[in-house]
């Protein structure tokens, strides 16, 4: 494959096209469309984690003026799935507390949302099951992890490797479950008209929509549209549709003609959304005096819900980090009354990370090395796992640039410095980032000469936010030898051809990927000044090159902290990412990707944790004054850069994802700073002041 | 949310007897706690009366040297007024530190002072809680009680109140001030909360249809130091985890006046009396904070998940002693 330098279009840093009509609200997001007598939907929760309902009574929520229709599980049409997440309604049996059992259809959100509290539902409960501990019988291994790994890998020897090795740790670190808060909630707006559905919704993937819905409402694909022309963040949870577009589409069937549209509450989101599962994991890494491992283990614990299985990769990171001959990665999974766990930003990869870097911080000092040379130590020249080459790998480099930025050299080295006068002791951390290069084939792209030298660029892929609308727009600018203002650009609807999720930080490759062989067809076949009318469609295969070379991208981390003497408090002034990611398309919008990723990991190290009451088996914390999202003021100066990477197997434009390798490391790197502050190793997120005061 | 009535008073009197003679009226300041009730479904009054229109958005010093803060005045506004920044500084920092600029700008004195519980069973109407729910049980007793009360609390009920304004009101010993359609009366700021006992569904002393009007602050005589300091689980728009407000002055090297509050650890500000007195006329060192400190902790009793916070509030407390004592020494 060959780069390709086009108009220069790619790697500048445009403004986002859309930045204008956002900030002046002039975007409409999903629920803002289709307004012209609409009903409004509230649904009906499960007011128990398990057991069946008995009884629905309506008669007074029936008397609320504007009510429209009240659905109620078991009493509405059959949907065809398997997928229990997705049989919305279709059973009495309740999976978890909160589990959609009915829905109120009125005039107004207020009355649909008054109506509904007055369905009193009656129910048949035992006490739920909830608590994940890494020693509960019924443990078990998934047949893959997300999204299509081996659920255990073994090489070598480790137990022997461990009784050799002049170093051996053995440790336990958690992370709790967690939950992806886009501030658009999810919403919907379901219309059926004449036997056709057609949505508005918030998702990351307007064609992943369609293909879930249709078959599910036994519809063929063409009586389906959905469109999603701006989205305000997913974070995974918008990836795959949940049962709240199912619910959406399925009460719109029964007021046909009628608009039905459909906002998640905050509170909801944190049953129907997806989360990250709660994980732990068993970390044993052994190593020769001169600080080389040998043998490495990561055995996790996670779960899933009863009704759908979802079990994150968090320990495939582990497989391909370090070098060592011998290695064992498992996955076990228990199945437990809880809301169905998904995608959350670097699925696998970011709790995994915070275990390994972590570990990987205990082991450099008990070796006595320097954290950051400990990691170049322990680099592999290839991928440990499949010996495949790299297809580039420049962790090293962004480990030594980043130390070097950072002033790393300049840290006082014995852990646990004096506070200064106002109570606060300082310190820092270091740990790595890295994020698989993902391509799913199949997104096709349509490319139409429109004359004048303009182009229409045709492909039904999602902006969530990212800044796809103007990385596209770039890419289609370059591969045609055009400025970006000759581009029209038209995304976010199932009417354009074909485009994978946004997700796996593969969007870029997989549309871009599509864009550059329309073009690439285009101009071969028409000539650099095609007339108007001609066209090109490109369609995004396999990587040939995925069996040749093992593809990824790096980064390095570097936090300070301040932890407060008195009160375990712990500020962040100061981070650094430095990252390897092949070619940036645009500067500015992969800026803003990686800050947002670091500033989500770091709310993962100092905040986010969702509690589930082990009797009641709710997420007690279901709102954003309880569940802590780091604020304005808990993020200090935070500094990206990344290296000139030249990788030419990846895509054609030579770039990698990077909108989930920013969460990757962050919250290593904070609790190594802590531990480098205060002596005090935490091994469970989210360091909060009760685990620092003494 | 359930229909309502809305109507505005525009003066105290309507006020009060509009919620009185309506059983299920309430008042309604900025709204910032109300309205999220009713959506919640946790309350639902039949009318709401406004109050923000009436004439009590005044701060005023009183001819003994103190000041009057208006029931209606905004918390911004309040924690920007400069007799308050000059003179009360504990209460300006507490109120800065609550909640965001948005919420300040709309949430009252009274308002604020009758914010409910956070606890959040208390807020998740499908859940056992006798404070809303008188009865039904306490789910946080052995649920998750991280932010739950170390203090004078209950079996019956282990909420904590979540004001800040209110904890440096009662360090400054300030006095709120009720009418009622028969009467008028005077609270303390420390008496005004109740702890919950077997009634945790009453937060308060007020009566039904009592209408807050104004809080009074008394003078500091020269030379007192106030200050407010709280910990929470992120820098900023979390509610605390510990708060200590703290009066103080020193003379001749020993303590003259000291007067402390917590909040975060029970049902009410909790003003430390026994800390207090270990400390008045003691000279002000490290090892007497904490040893007040102790005494005043030594009667709490954790919850499962929150006896971090005992040794959270007394190096809070220290802390706080420790920096209001350089800066009077210096
Ligand atoms: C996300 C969030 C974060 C927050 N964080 C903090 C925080 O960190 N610290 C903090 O202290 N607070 C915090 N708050 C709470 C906030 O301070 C209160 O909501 C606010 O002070 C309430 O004032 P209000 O005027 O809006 O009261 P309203 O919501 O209008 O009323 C509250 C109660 O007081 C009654 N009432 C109001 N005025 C009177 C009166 N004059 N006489 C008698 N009864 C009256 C009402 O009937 C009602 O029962 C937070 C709130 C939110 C939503
Ligand atoms: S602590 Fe109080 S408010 Fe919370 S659940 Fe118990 S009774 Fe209700």
């Amino acid at each position: 494959m060959t780069q390709d330098v086009g108009s220069g279009a790619v790697g500048s840093p445009v403004e986002r096209l859309d930045g204008q009509a956002k900030v002046t609200g002039n975007a409409p997001y999903a629920f803002e469309q289709l307004t012209e007598g609409a009903v409004y939907l509230h649904p009906l929760r499960a007011p128990v984690a398990r057991g069946r309902v008995t009884e629905m009574d309506t008669s007074a929520a029936e008397a609320v003026g504007g009510v429209r229709a009240i659905l109620l599980a078991g009493q509405v049409e059959q949907l065809d799935t398997r997928d229990r997440e997705l049989a919305v309604l279709q059973s009495r049996e309740v999976a978890f507390r909160g589990q959609y059992v009915g829905a109120v259809l009125a005039t107004t959100p207020e009355n649909a949302r008054h109506a509904a509290s007055l369905v009193r539902v009656s129910c048949a409960a035992s006490p739920p099951d909830v608590a994940l501990e890494g020693d509960r019988a019924d443990l078990y291994a998934p047949e893959v992890v997300n999204p299509r790994f081996g659920t255990d890998t073994e090489q070598g020897d480790t137990d022997s490797a461990f009784e050799e090795a002049a170093y051996f740790i053995d440790r336990t670190y958690r992370t709790p479950m967690e939950h992806n808060n886009p501030m658009e909630p999810h919403a919907t707006v379901a219309h059926w008209d004449g036997g056709e559905l057609s949505l508005y919704d918030s998702t990351q993937g307007a064609h992943s929509v369609r293909a879930t819905l249709a078959p599910l409402f036994g519809l063929p694909t063409d009586r389906v549209r959905v469109q999603a022309p701006h989205v305000g963040g997913g974070f995974g949870s918008k990836g795959l549709p949940h049962a709240n577009v199912v619910l959406a589409a399925l009460a719109a069937r029964s007021v046909p003609g009628t608009p039905v549209k459909f906002a998640v509450t905050r509170q909801q989101i944190f049953t129907v959304a997806g989360h990250r599962t709660p994980t732990i994991q068993r970390i044993r890494l052994g190593a020769t005096r001169s600080g080389e491992l040998t043998a490495i283990t990561h055995d996790v614990v996670e779960h899933t819900s009863r009704i759908k299985e979802f079990a994150e990769q968090t320990a495939v990171p582990t497989r391909n980090m370090y070098r060592a001959a011998n290695r064992r990665t498992t996955h076990r999974l228990a199945a437990l009354d809880v809301p169905v766990p998904s995608w959350m930003r670097a699925p696998g990869e970011c709790p995994g990370m915070f275990a390994l870097e972590s570990a990987v911080d205990e082991m450099a000092r008990e070796c006595g090395q320097d954290p950051v040379e400990f990691r170049i130590r322990n680099e592999p020249s290839e991928d440990p796992e499949t010996g495949l080459p790299f297809s580039s790998h420049n962790l090293a480099t962004c480990l030594r640039r980043g130390a070097e930025g950072f002033g790393w050299y300049d840290r006082n080295a014995p852990a646990r410095s004096s506070p200064d006068a106002a109570g606060w002791i300082p310190g820092v951390g270091v740990a790595a980032s890295t994020y698989p290069v993902f391509r799913s084939p199949g997104s096709r792209a349509l490319v139409l000469a429109e004359g004048s030298g303009r182009y229409r660029v045709s492909i039904g892929a999602v902006d969530i936010g990212t800044g796809a609308r103007t990385a596209l727009t770039q890419i289609a600018a370059d591969a045609l030898g055009t400025e970006v203002s000759a581009i029209d650009l038209r995304i976010a609807d199932t009417a354009l051809p074909y485009a994978n999720v946004a997700g796996g930080s593969s969007g870029t490759t997989c549309w871009g990927t599509a864009i550059h062989e329309a073009a690439g067809k285009l101009r071969a076949e028409h000539g650099s000044a095609p007339l108007p009318g001609a066209s090109a469609e490109g369609e995004t295969t396999s990587n040939p090159e995925s069996g040749r070379f093992a593809m990824h991208a790096y980064g390095a981390q570097f936090a300070e902290v301040r932890v407060h003497a008195d009160t375990g408090e712990v500020r962040v002034p100061r981070m650094l990412g430095v990252f390897a990611v092949g070619r940036v398309i645009n500067p500015r919008t992969a800026r803003s990707q990686f800050l947002g990723g670091m500033t989500m990991g770091l709310s993962m190290a100092l905040h986010e944790e969702a509690v589930l009451d082990h009797e009641l088996g709710h997420v007690v914390n279901q709102d954003l004054a309880e569940y802590h999202i780091a604020t304005n003021a808990d993020v200090g100066a935070i500094e990206i850069t990344w290296l000139d990477e030249q990788d030419p197997h990846v895509n054609p434009m030579g770039s990698k994802g990077i909108g989930e390798i920013g969460i990757v490391g962050t919250a290593a790197a904070v609790a190594n700073a802590v531990q480098h502050a205060t002596g005090v190793r935490v091994r469970q997120l989210p360091i909060t002041p009760d685990k620092l005061i003494s | 949310m359930i229909p309502f009535e809305y109507r505005r008073a525009e003066d105290t009197d309507s006020a009060v007897a509009a919620v009185e003679e309506a059983p299920r009226a309430v008042f309604l300041a900025g709204g910032t706690n109300l309205v999220d009730h009713l959506k919640l479904g946790i309350t639902a009054p039949e009318e709401l009366v406004d109050v923000t229109a009436l004439p009590l958005d005044t701060i005023e010093s009183t001819p003994d040297g103190g000041l009057r803060i208006g029931a209606t005045v905004r918390n911004s506004d309040l924690a920007a007024s400069p007799p308050v920044r000059e003179r009360y500084r504990a209460l300006s920092l507490a109120l800065l530190s609550g909640a965001s600029a948005q919420l300040r700008n709309r949430a009252t004195t009274g308002g604020n002072l009758l914010q409910r519980t956070r606890c959040p069973y208390f807020q998740e109407v499908t859940t056992p809680c006798n404070k809303r729910s008188p009865g039904t049980g306490c789910s946080a007793l052995h649920g998750h009680n991280k932010n739950h009360a170390v203090l004078g609390a209950s079996d019956s009920c282990v909420a904590t109140h979540p004001s800040d304004m209110a904890v440096a009101m009662a360090a400054l010993d300030g006095t709120v001030h009720v009418r009622s359609s028969r009467d008028e009366r005077t609270i303390p700021v420390t008496e005004l909360h109740r702890l919950p006992g077997e009634q945790p569904h009453r937060d308060t002393v007020l009566e039904r249809g009592e209408l807050i009007t104004a809080v009074d602050l008394p003078p500091l005589p020269e030379g007192t130091y106030t200050a407010y300091r709280k910990v929470r689980e992120r820098a900023s728009y979390a509610f605390a985890l510990v708060s200590v407000a703290a009066v103080l002055r020193v003379a001749n090297g020993v303590i003259d006046d000291v007067r402390l509050a917590f909040g975060g650890l029970a049902h009410k500000p909790w003003r430390a009396g026994t800390a207090e007195e270990r400390l008045r006329g003691a000279i002000p060192e490290e090892a007497t904070f904490r040893e007040a400190a102790e005494a005043e902790l030594s009667v709490a009793r954790p919850l499962a998940d929150n006896a971090f916070k005992i040794p959270l509030a007394r190096n809070t407390l220290g802390a706080v002693l420790r920096d209001l004592t350089t800066e009077v020494l210096r």
